[in-house]
């Protein structure tokens, strides 16, 4: 604990930055809101940086620590730590912050300050879940971050947002609430700590596991979302405004597969491995029946959403075969979806903005008048599904290496997914950019400005550059992924 | 016999509270300016209790009037958030009542007299000063909420307010007279020894808690005791909602503890099965019913409810295994669901108030709509007045339930800590709701908001405090199990 504290100030900064934009008040001085967002958004951005120049790839161990005490009635501290995994997360989601907030600029014209305030109070948030050691702490983040997605997705999105908001909010406030309980119980199994490290040492009978296990799966399947409980997720994309979209897939499809590795898995070992089967057979279900659901949308911003439930099927695979190339790649995987699927949700937008119109059908021929943008938009695609030397081939290549390992009819399955992922980006693209101009909608569109080929071609870059050199990401969580399967194949009956 | 001059010391502030209520009464009728002059003086009273209350505050357990009257820490910290919430209470209502005609001196002093009930409610130790506190609250309250008498909707829930109460003080007398069959004595402690001693008819005594309990209930408004809780809620006009849901549920929570665990702790496993049952059945049917509300005062009656049955469940964690770190934990978790109830029911209905003008009653869904368009702030306190109480952190209304279900998850009873949840699942969807009218929907009605500036700062203090306790709750939390320790 020396120096700057880097975390909290990752999690507060851009949480005062979202209250001062909030403060600033009416539309009349909406750049005022504007530029407050930006600065504070890559102030959150600068504080970030440190964590990952400063940190020691060496160890597993959590770096970064604060301790005070929050609420020693029921023994729960302000505890904050990063390990190789979660710096990673918040690093992105502070990248991400910054997208967006250049991403709203122009398209919001109202209530500018609160639209503003509600990402970058978000982005506080999910930083204080990627970095909170402690029990409750990282439950309070979790669920407040609800509140501005609700806001989000309720106040700028489509026709139908209100239904998809409080979809969005019950069902993943279901998962939470049971998780709560589990919570409450382990801290009770503990002699009162609320502390994670300590319940990852806990020696848990198999009934227990099981019981906890199923209150975390509930909880973080919701959020990923896996198989049977993935409905509210088209539906929030579709309705949700651009921002609104790219942190849902960007983040907030990651708090879920995140709560697996640092609860799940390390707290109920035992149980993780009996259940793996139930787990491996709904994500590889995820994988070839999602994908084949997503071939047949209509609606661009679905065939994403469907796409990345897909992707995220995929990264549960990738936990629950239990080795390293496995879990690594499935990380890799969360982080390049960051990458890809905010671009694409970038892209639509982009698209959106001037047509006001989801429908594949609509459009055709985009690359006669937008050329800048179909280059940009072809690159993203091709992200998309797989294609080698982007993002999204590094962990996809890495999990399913890993399945294969496991068990070659696994790996078989999984990997299908680099054709359905094919088959749907690509045939979606060359309906909507390549060909004839299909209309006069079409022919009056303009291409890129400036503020827009900037986000799009940082963001393409991210997607390159990790395609090629993904060894800065994989060098920063080897450590601590090796350490995790270590703990996770000690039983702890 | 001798007679002893009593030490008026532990009850000077109900003496105060008494002699001011006659000073308003008077100043009221001869001034020229009778509604400035009686608030004025009801917030003085307050205040000067609150004063005599710190002053007299000692830390010691004192009794008093031959054991009638308890002086204790408990008492002394219920009391100081009671004056504090009949404070709020009066100010918020303060333009409603004016711009109604019914700012009158008469309800001034009916508030203080409902304020010195529930003053004696908290500090009796003796089964009869608890009723007559009761019913000095009880008679206050039905006759504040006809107060405007030619609406009929406010003179039937009136109506229907006294006739239940009635039978409810009926059946509390009921069971106080069965306990003093059996027991002989009807001081507090006195009767908790006499059941150690095993004397008296067991079979009366447990008819007797049975009675008491039903009256509790219906006090608490519980369920199946709490069919007049819509109705009135709806009926009287809101400020008087706003009093009634706000401050007796703290004198609630205190005639709880001193009937059922100072005095008949005893019987501790037969009232905690029953009082389960109660608290299961109001969370359920709470929840339940609110759903199918579009009147926001119905809906927070309902809710309500369900929050009662979450404040028992903490009281009934309690008994388990006699350990005394365990009750405390239980109890002072169930003290602080209730204090913090208390704060976001105030903020609630001051909302209300706050949208309500000459003529025009804020109280349907439909009234909220937009509001965050006519007025962002006020929307955003009521937001998080909604998500406190949902459950929803930062807000105080997290750290309520989590103390809850901690207690209760400690006490062993992990299934009703899983339906408590599921229920507030269910509860979330009607607070958002009103979110959702107030944030997503355009409004109908854009008349700008007339509230006074006091009314509109406290408002807003009231809602940043329900998020600063939402952010360190711990120095509430310390307070009242520091405050039960001498109780128990």
């Amino acid at each position: 604990m020396t120096g700057i504290p880097f975390l909290s100030l990752a999690i507060w900064v851009p949480i005062v930055g979202g209250l001062l934009a909030l403060a600033s008040g009416s539309d009349r001085n909406a750049s005022v809101a504007r530029f407050l967002a930006l600065f504070f958004a890559l102030a959150g951005l600068a504080v970030s940086i440190p964590l990952y120049t400063g940190f020691d790839v060496t160890t597993s161990a959590m770096q970064f620590v604060e301790a005070y005490p929050w609420i020693p009635r029921f023994n729960i501290n302000y505890v904050l730590g990063v390990d190789g995994i979660s710096v990673l997360f918040v690093l992105l989601n502070s990248f991400i912050t910054v997208i967006v907030v250049v991403a709203g600029w122009e398209v919001i014209q109202e209530k500018v300050a609160q639209y503003m305030a509600a990402f970058l109070i978000m982005s506080g948030l999910i930083n204080g879940i990627f970095s909170a050691l402690d029990g409750v702490l990282f439950y309070v983040f979790f669920e407040a971050s609800l509140i501005p997605l609700f806001i989000i997705i309720g106040v700028w999105g489509g026709a139908n947002r209100v239904y998809a908001a409080i979809k969005f909010f019950l069902y993943t406030l279901a998962g939470s609430l049971l998780m709560l309980i589990a919570l409450l119980y382990l801290f009770m199994e503990s002699g009162g700590s609320f502390n994670i490290l300590d319940w990852h040492q806990l020696k848990l009978g198999m009934d227990v596991q099981s019981l906890i296990f199923l209150a975390f799966l509930v909880s973080f399947a919701v959020k990923v979302p896996m198989f049977p409980v993935h409905t509210w997720l088209p539906d929030a994309h579709v309705e949700a405004p651009t921002g609104g979209s790219i942190v849902l897939a960007a983040i907030a499809l990651k708090l879920g597969a995140y709560g697996f590795l640092r609860f799940a898995l390390p707290i109920a070992p035992d149980a993780s491995h009996a259940f793996a089967p139930l787990i491996i057979t709904l994500s590889l279900i995820a994988v070839i029946y999602i994908g084949f659901i997503a071939l047949v949308q209509t609606d661009m911003k679905k065939l994403v959403a469907y796409s990345s439930i897909s992707h995220m099927g995929f990264v549960t695979l990738g936990f629950f075969i239990f080795n390293p190339l496995g879990v690594e790649g499935a990380i890799v995987q969360m982080i390049s979806h960051g990458f890809v699927s905010a671009a694409m949700f970038a892209s639509i937008g982009v698209l959106y903005d001037r047509m006001h119109s989801r429908q594949i059908a609509d459009y055709g021929g985009v690359v006669n008048v937008m050329p800048k943008f179909a280059a940009l938009f072809m690159l993203f695609a091709m992200a998309n599904s797989g294609l080698p030397a982007t993002s999204g081939f590094v962990g996809e290549f890495m999990v399913a290496l890993g399945a294969v390992k496991f068990n070659f009819w696994i790996g078989f399955g999984a990997a299908t997914t680099l054709i359905l992922g094919a088959a749907y980006t690509l045939w979606m693209y060359k309906r909507v950019v390549f060909g004839a101009v299909a209309n006069h909608h079409v022919a009056e569109l303009t291409d890129i400005n400036n503020r827009e080929f900037v986000f799009l071609a940082i963001l393409a870059v991210c997607v390159l550059a990790m395609g090629i050199y993904p060894f800065p990401v994989t060098e920063v969580m080897h450590a601590s992924v090796n350490e995790l399967l270590k703990h996770v194949a000690v039983s702890k009956l | 016999m001798n007679f002893v001059i009593p030490d008026f010391y532990p009850a000077a502030a109900e003496l105060f509270v008494v002699a001011m209520s006659f000073v308003i009464l008077l100043a009221g009728t001869f001034s020229k300016q009778p509604r400035n002059v009686a608030y004025a003086l009801s917030q003085l009273t307050l205040i000067g209790a609150a004063a005599i209350t710190l002053f007299t505050m000692d830390g010691q357990v004192s009794f008093t009037f031959s054991n009638m009257y308890v002086d204790d820490l408990m008492g002394d910290f219920l009391k100081l958030i009671l004056y504090f919430a009949v404070a709020i209470a009066l100010l918020y209502s303060r333009s409603y009542m004016h711009e109604r005609k019914i700012e009158t001196t008469e309800y001034y002093v009916l508030v203080i007299f409902a304020t010195l009930g529930m003053m004696v409610m908290i500090t009796a130790n003796h089964f009869l000063t608890i009723y007559l506190g009761l019913e000095l609250l009880s008679l206050a309250s039905y006759a504040m909420v006809a107060l405007l008498r030619d609406s009929a909707r406010a003179t039937e829930a009136a109506m229907k307010y006294f006739v239940l109460g009635s039978l409810a003080s009926g059946l509390l007398l009921y069971g106080i007279s069965m306990l003093y069959g059996a027991a002989g004595t009807l001081e507090i402690s006195g009767v908790a020894q006499a059941i150690y001693q095993q004397a008296g008819n067991k079979t009366v005594l447990m008819f007797g808690l049975v009675f008491i309990v039903a009256g509790l209930a219906f006090k608490l408004g519980v369920v199946p005791f709490h069919m007049w809780i819509p109705d009135v809620y709806h009926g009287a006009p809101t400020s008087i909602t706003l009093f009634i849901a706000s401050a007796p549920k703290l004198a609630a929570f205190a005639m709880a503890m001193r009937l059922l665990v100072n005095g008949l702790f005893e019987f501790a496993e037969q009232w905690q099965s029953m009082l389960m049952v109660l608290a299961v059945l109001s969370i359920v049917l709470g929840n339940l019913a609110a759903i199918a509300q579009s009147n926001l005062k119905r809906m927070l009656g309902y809710s309500g409810i369900s929050h009662m049955g979450f404040m028992l469940l903490g009281l009934v964690s309690g008994v388990v295994g006699g350990d005394r770190h365990f009750a405390l934990n239980a109890y002072s978790s169930a003290m602080f669901y209730v204090v913090s109830y208390v704060l976001t029911s105030l903020a609630s209905f001051g909302v209300l108030l706050l949208l309500s003008r000459a003529g025009f009653e804020a109280e349907t869904l439909d009234d909220f709509k937009g509001l965050n368009k006519r007025n962002s702030w006020f929307a955003g306190v009521m937001a998080m007045v909604m998500f406190s109480m949902a459950g929803i952190p930062f807000f105080v209304g997290f750290f309520a339930k989590f103390s809850v279900l901690q207690a209760v998850v400690a006490a062993g009873y992990i299934w009703i800590a899983i339906l408590a949840v599921v229920m507030s699942l269910i509860g979330a969807y009607y607070y958002l709701r009103v979110v959702k009218v107030m944030f997503f929907d355009e409004p109908l009605d854009a008349t700008p908001l007339t509230a006074p500036a006091d009314m509109r700062v406290l408002l807003s203090l009231n809602g940043i405090a329900i998020a600063g306790l939402g952010l360190v709750p711990q120095g509430l939390m310390s307070l009242c199990a520091y405050s039960l320790l001498g109780s128990l």
